[in-house]
């Protein structure tokens, strides 16, 4: 590929949408319709920062002729499951097991079930279910599974595929070598799926994902962790798991340290009638506050908590002590009664050890004061909520992929995208299971762009920032496509314009914009079917949208997403998502009227020839874009449904 | 924590307590004892069956009430410590000055 080309036409197409653009903002808004006009100025200032992030992607193209060094390392081979049938699972687990290089495969189940463990034995390959440890915990799906198989196997390399990705013998040999390099901890593959025909009417193989955009992404050292067909670094991941365990502690102790103060201020307040208690209060009050200026004054979290923790056990020490003194008293007076003379009175003895045990967290006094209570638990730093306190796999998202590769990026670690395909798997057969994954990629990918910004993380090159940052925007774009829906009908149905002339000025400026970024793609393509892909990027512009708001939903207020596992087997004929496709074919049925309806008021002398026209052949691409919605919703799976049985079909 | 206090036939006061018996809750254990020895009723036994933990402020509340039955001329008598309090009691040897008895019924058979 041309390199030199494909630079010079991606500068090309960023100055002509550039010069477009703030031509559109500066002379062409059409100010006495802002209702629709702004709306469409926006949606088109997003597309070209969209145009922007994918030249920035494609400078940087890297093609990599494979590894250096041979491959070196022990290998688990991880296949994940949960609920994939019994067969489809042995199916990759023999082709697992097939891997040239030597290594162990395990079968993660986390559906739990005796067969597939059965099936396992009798095959000879490891089973890992999880440990007593989850049970009542926060499982965290697919990162959770795999956090698991982490702690009970001990390869230096994992390679990671989902249960349906068939794996070449050579897989480990052409990509192990890369890890030579002790800063690389990724190593991805492409995701092909065997069971796609050519039409490929569900957009399934991402083949510009696959090749010029990981490649791009690659050159930025920032190629995307996948979820499957992959290599990570146990040491790199069990790093991240450290570091995310010290941080989350970190921020715990100093989150609650300071509310603790508010608390038992509060706390203090309302024991005013109990002296016993509001001293102890007091006294630990004391001790938190003097923490906090430690925190404050650079002090580690470290010191300031064990510092804490001694002091607090000194209180409820001397707390005990007191109590105890008490009895001694009380014991004393009692043996002073002139009647009943008591010969066991003298047995009260509470020695060191004894004085300890009434003073350890579970049985001390310090307990019975909600706010003291909690501070114990804050100094007890083994994430009581969690089944282990090291999570490696980032549990911050439902695509546990990107936001790990996130945080090995920040954390000064290397990828590698190996343009190889080393692994066949099947992809969704019917709309409604396509659909649904796609919904799971974008909500996963908007909570990590809400929960761990990449524009502000800490650790990530301005190029991965980038990077990781066009990639969420490109899941924004259901807003500007409705946009793009609307604007062409209201003008031909009412003869609003959102620009203020359909002049010769607008197509010098739009014509040379929208051809090189059109050309962009084409030479970035090398010849691919990139098609699909950008059918779909506007016809799922419900599915972006309720992505929008379900993730933030969920992030902001903790609602669930509505997790779903992408079935890998239809099972009978899949009915029609008519719930996830009526607005498509609402938008279709109003296209076509609206497009009527302009003509009509052309042949009536209401409206302007050109302005139809060009709004017209707009709604004519509207159009040929939504077609693959019926046709990919009537559409029946693969006619060559035997591929699996003979993947191999390169 | 709540206790409530029932006098028998044969004039023993028995205060059922449940919950927690700690720092918080001991004041209330050493009123109650007060309030009945006060009003006539020197002899008690604390039912003890449905408190399911008690710490050092606890004991003291119970030695407090102990105190205050004998010099009243009474006695105060455990009954039905549940495991963790009898290990607290065992633990001081407080278990052999204030006996536990299996059941309230127990208590004043002497």
């Amino acid at each position: 590929m041309n390199r030199g080309l494909l630079r010079l036409v991606c500068v090309l197409a960023v100055l002509a949408g550039l010069d477009y653009v703030a031509w559109r903002w500066l002379a062409s808004v059409n100010w006495s319709a802002w209702w629709i006009a702004v709306p469409l100025v926006i949606a088109e200032t997003y597309s070209l920062i969209d145009t922007v992030f994918f030249a920035v992607t494609m400078w940087r193209v890297k093609v990599r002729t494979g590894p250096d060094a041979p491959p070196a390392g022990t290998v688990d081979v991880f296949i994940t499951t949960y609920d994939e049938p019994v067969d489809l699972v042995l199916t990759t687990a023999r082709a697992a097991k097939a891997i040239r290089y030597p290594h162990s495969t395990w079968i993660l189940d986390d559906g739990d079930r005796p067969g597939m463990r059965a099936a396992a034995q009798r095959e000879g390959v490891g089973y890992v279910t999880r440990s007593d440890d989850w049970v009542d915990k926060p499982r965290h799906a697919k990162a959770g599974n795999l956090n698991n198989a982490l702690f009970q196997t001990d390869g230096e390399f994992l390679l990671i595929l989902d249960a349906d990705q068939i794996a070449e013998p050579q897989i480990l040999d052409s990509t192990l070598g890369y890890f030579a390099d002790p800063k690389v901890a990724l190593v991805q593959t492409p995701q092909f799926f065997s069971n796609v025909d050519e039409a490929d009417p569900l957009g399934n193989q991402a083949p510009l994902f696959y090749g010029p955009i990981q490649q791009g992404k690659d050159g930025w050292n920032a190629a995307f962790f996948c979820g499957s067909n992959a290599v990570l670094r146990r040491d790199a991941l069990m790093e991240l798991g450290i570091v995310g365990y010290v941080r989350d502690v970190e921020q715990t102790v100093r989150l609650s340290l300071r509310s603790a103060d508010r608390m038992l201020a509060k706390a203090e307040r309302s024991a005013r009638s109990d002296p016993d208690a509001a001293r102890l209060i007091s006294e630990v009050r004391g001790h938190v506050e003097d923490a906090n200026a430690r925190l404050r004054a650079g002090e580690s979290v470290g010191e300031v908590t064990y510092r804490l923790q001694k002091q607090v056990d000194e209180v409820s020490r001397s707390a005990v002590r007191s109590d105890v003194a008490a009895m001694a008293e009380d014991l004393r007076a009692i043996a002073a009664l002139p009647v009943q003379a008591d010969s066991e009175l003298g047995a009260f003895v509470v020695d060191e050890a004894a004085l300890d045990r009434l003073a350890e967290r579970d049985w001390s006094p310090l307990g019975a004061i909600d706010s003291v209570q909690r501070i114990a638990d804050t100094l007890a730093v083994d994430r009581p909520g969690q089944a282990q306190p090291v999570m490696p796999m980032a549990t911050i998202s439902v695509t546990e992929d990107m936001a790990t590769a996130m945080q090995l990026h920040a954390g000064g670690w290397r990828s590698v995208y190996h343009h190889e395909i080393l692994a066949w798997g099947l992809a969704p057969e019917d709309l409604g299971t396509m659909l649904g994954q796609r919904l799971r990629w974008a909500q996963g990918t908007l909570q990590v762009m809400l929960k761990d910004n990449p524009l502000v993380k800490r650790g990530l090159t301005a190029g991965q920032r980038l990077m990781y940052f066009a990639t969420m925007w490109s899941y924004l774009s259901g807003f500007a496509s409705v946009v793009y829906l609307a604007a062409p009908v209201i003008y031909l149905l009412t003869g609003i314009m959102p620009v203020t002339a359909w002049s010769v000025e607008f197509f010098a400026r739009f014509l040379p914009y929208f051809i090189l970024s059109q050309l962009m793609f084409l030479v970035a393509a090398r010849g691919l079917k990139t098609w699909r892909g950008q059918q779909y990027a506007l016809a799922l512009f419900p599915l972006w949208i309720r992505a929008c708001w379900t993730a933030a939903a969920n992030v902001w207020f903790g609602r669930k997403l509505g997790f779903v596992v992408t079935p890998k087997e239809r099972s009978g004929r899949a009915p029609i998502p008519w719930r996830q496709i009526w607005p498509q074919l609402t938008a279709m049925a109003v296209l076509v009227i609206a497009a009527v309806v302009g003509v009509l008021r052309v042949i009536a002398g209401t409206a302007d020839g050109l302005g139809t026209l060009v709004n017209t052949v707009w709604v004519i691409y509207d159009l040929v874009v939504l077609a693959v919605i019926p046709r990919a919703a009537l559409y029946r799976g693969p006619a060559a449904h035997a591929a699996r049985k003979e993947p191999r079909l390169r | 924590m709540n206790i409530t206090t029932t006098i028998r036939e044969d004039g023993v006061a028995v205060l059922a307590a449940d919950g927690r018996i700690n720092l918080v809750t001991a004041p209330t254990v050493r009123r109650e004892v007060q309030r009945v020895v006060d009003e006539g009723h020197a002899r008690l036994t604390l039912d003890l069956s449905a408190v399911e933990f008690i710490d050092s402020s606890g004991l003291g509340a119970l030695v407090s009430g102990l105190k205050t039955a004998r010099t009243a001329g009474g006695d105060l008598r455990l009954a039905a410590a549940s495991e963790q309090v009898a290990s607290v009691l065992r633990l001081t040897n407080l278990d052999r000055i204030l006996r536990v008895y299996p059941a309230t019924d127990d208590a004043y058979r002497d």
